[in-house]
């Protein structure tokens, strides 16, 4: 069943290999959520990984900024791997920016507040200077006009725009994205795969949970199937939707590209 | 053509007022009042009733009461005798303070309210050097100003305090530091630490199982067992403290259902920016969870105000002490319930008071993502 890519010998890690996960296994007590993880991301790729609910895809790229514990194997990201140790956690997510299906905008912030707070308390930069980003971030996800409204005055497309230029003020190397549409209505999912679109055009490193197969084609270099914690089948996306591998995958995409 | 079938099928009604009955004086009286026939008797039963109350109560307390003299003598009206409590006004507000010293608690009451006041305008800009000075500075300052013994002031010691200044004292001290010590503990609680969860969850069950006259009665009759030969402090400061822990776990419990209800992604969001633990709680979830207890810890604060009394039973004269200490002089004897009833009157306004400022901090607070 499994096509895994052979895995990557320990010692070298190429020069624009900027995510390394190597035989990672995590597990929720003796539930074991994710088997045997290899993958290497290099600078400027574009993921996608599908699959059905519980397979794993969420809590992978959330090991990937530690909001999970991963208990075997490793990850190295942007050169630092990833372990107990808290100063190295918290350099890492400085360079890791990560989107959520839910939004989590802090609802008792203004929106250029929300925008500002990690540039400030993180980069330690000087206010105006952080509002100064916070506004040209804004103006590019098109919303520089709710500035200094709240979070709970905005329609759900825009709190999640608002959330990608929250995430993009700490200029990051990677952007991870948590199915950022899924709790969105038909009629804002675009504004947002837009902004994200535009951002993968930019050359941003981007991995992403989603079921938006059209944003998939559109973006993606890579394509990652999961199933029951493992990857199931990487591909690029022209092969991956036209000719999968396994049959796993056939299945799944003939399940969501029908409908 | 497309434009013209559009027209068709979706129609934009105007909108109307709402019907004349359901709005206004009339329409509240109706569906409030005289909804039904059985609601149409109870209001009248129980406008009866207030009839029967309200008029002996203003009687006695305004119409028929006597305002001015200087003895018992002077109250001839047959209601309350007002002249009792104006007599003995210095007592209840100043304890056994002296006399000629008592401007130095006018003093320091005054200092704090102009130095509050400024917190109150919005556009004041040293807001943040104001409470820090409030905080760490001011409570020194007052301390000296109270106790004297420096610059020439005679001294008067914590035994001489009383009233309501020393119930203003002990309660105030205990809100400001029971606050913060209340949210260490909750997020000690909740931490990933064991020792550290295990001393909050101690501390706090070992406090909150106490009675605070327990703990009232074991600051001042058994910590001094336990000091060594020679070794005493102050019997205001141990109720002070004592009262400050007691406090402080129910505080804690308070302020941890407040954190309980900030959802994961609040924390997750806080982390993924790369934001450490304390900052994530200072900025992100702590003003959100103390937001939504502002009832529960005004609530706290309020049952605080009110268990000040209870140091009467250690020995200190607070202002229902004060009061009572007043209705058993026999030059006053049977105005009880004038004492009990200004006692109750100055509780009233800080509780109301406090739950006034507490509505209108959680409207000013509010950014709409409760709807």
């Amino acid at each position: 069943m499994n096509d895994f890519e052979s895995p990557q010998s320990n010692s070298k890690i190429a020069a624009d290999c900027i995510i390394l996960i190597e035989a990672m296994h995590k597990w929720y007590g003796q539930f074991h959520v994710l088997k045997e993880i290899n993958l290497t991301v290099k600078k400027g790729e574009r993921f996608v990984i599908c699959g059905p609910s519980g397979s794993g895809k969420s809590t992978l790229i959330r090991c990937i900024n530690r909001l999970e514990e991963h208990q075997q194997g490793r990850i190295v990201v942007d050169g630092t791997e990833l372990t107990d140790d808290l100063k190295n956690i918290e350099s890492v997510r400085r360079e890791v920016g990560m989107v959520f299906q839910h939004f989590n905008l802090f609802p008792h912030l203004s929106i250029l507040e929300n925008l500002a707070l990690a540039p400030i308390w993180v980069r330690k930069m000087p206010r105006a200077e952080a509002e100064d980003i916070a506004m040209k971030y804004l103006e590019r996800v098109k919303i520089p006009e709710q500035a200094s409204k709240f979070p709970g005055q905005l329609s759900g497309g825009q709190q999640q725009r608002v959330a990608i230029a929250r995430a993009l003020c700490m200029n990051p190397k990677i952007m991870l994205f948590d199915e950022p549409t899924s709790a969105l209505d038909p009629e804002m999912i675009k504004e947002v795969l837009d902004v994200m679109v535009e951002l993968a055009e930019e050359g941003m490193t981007m991995l992403c949970v989603t079921h938006e197969m059209g944003f998939a084609k559109t973006v993606a270099n890579q394509m990652i199937f999961m199933d029951e914690g493992q990857i199931v089948e990487q591909n690029e996306p022209e092969e991956f939707f036209t000719n999968p591998q396994s049959e796993r995958t056939e299945q799944f995409l003939s399940q969501i590209l029908t409908h | 053509m497309a434009r013209s079938k559009d027209q068709q099928t979706f129609q934009r009604l105007a909108d109307q007022p709402p019907p004349v009955m359901v709005v206004g004086m009339l329409g509240w009286l109706r569906a409030n009042l005289f909804s039904s026939l059985s609601n149409t008797v109870l209001t009248i039963v129980a406008i009866y009733l207030l009839y029967l109350a309200i008029p002996p109560v203003i009687h006695w307390a305004f119409i028929a009461a006597d305002w001015v003299g200087a003895s018992r003598e002077d109250c001839t009206g047959g209601g309350a005798c007002w002249v009792f409590v104006l007599a003995r006004l210095d007592q209840f507000i100043y304890g056994f303070y002296p006399e000629p010293q008592q401007w130095r608690v006018n003093l320091a009451f005054g200092l704090l309210i102009v130095l509050i006041v400024p917190l109150f305008i919005r556009s004041f800009p040293y807001k943040a050097w104001l409470g820090f000075f409030l905080l760490f500075a001011y409570p020194f300052i007052a301390f000296e100003m109270f106790t004297g013994g420096i610059l020439g002031l005679p001294l008067v010691t914590t035994d001489q305090w009383g009233g309501l200044m020393l119930t203003l004292i002990i309660s105030s001290v205990g809100m400001v530091a029971s606050l913060p010590i209340g949210i260490l503990l909750a997020l000690g609680r909740r931490s990933e630490m064991p020792i550290v969860r295990a001393f909050s969850v101690a501390f706090i069950e070992l406090w909150r199982g106490v009675p605070l006259i327990t703990v009232l009665f074991m600051s001042s009759v058994m910590l001094p067992l336990f000091l060594p030969e020679g070794v005493t402090f102050d019997k205001l400061l141990r109720a002070l403290i004592g009262i400050t822990l007691f406090e402080s776990a129910y505080m804690a419990e308070v302020v941890r259902g407040g954190l309980q209800a900030i959802p994961g992604g609040q924390y997750e969001a806080a982390k993924a920016l790369g934001l450490n633990f304390w900052k994530s709680m200072s900025l992100i979830v702590l003003p959100q969870a103390l937001k939504l207890v502002i009832p529960g810890i005004v609530n706290t604060l309020i049952a605080l105000f009110k268990d000040t009394t209870l140091v009467i039973i250690i020995g200190l004269f607070d202002i229902l002490g004060a009061v009572e200490a007043a209705i058993k002089d026999p030059s006053w004897l049977g105005y009880a319930v004038e004492g009990y009833v200004f006692a109750a009157l100055i509780f009233w306004i800080f509780c109301y008071g406090m739950s006034r400022y507490s509505q209108a901090l959680e409207r000013k607070l509010n950014t709409g993502h409760n709807r």
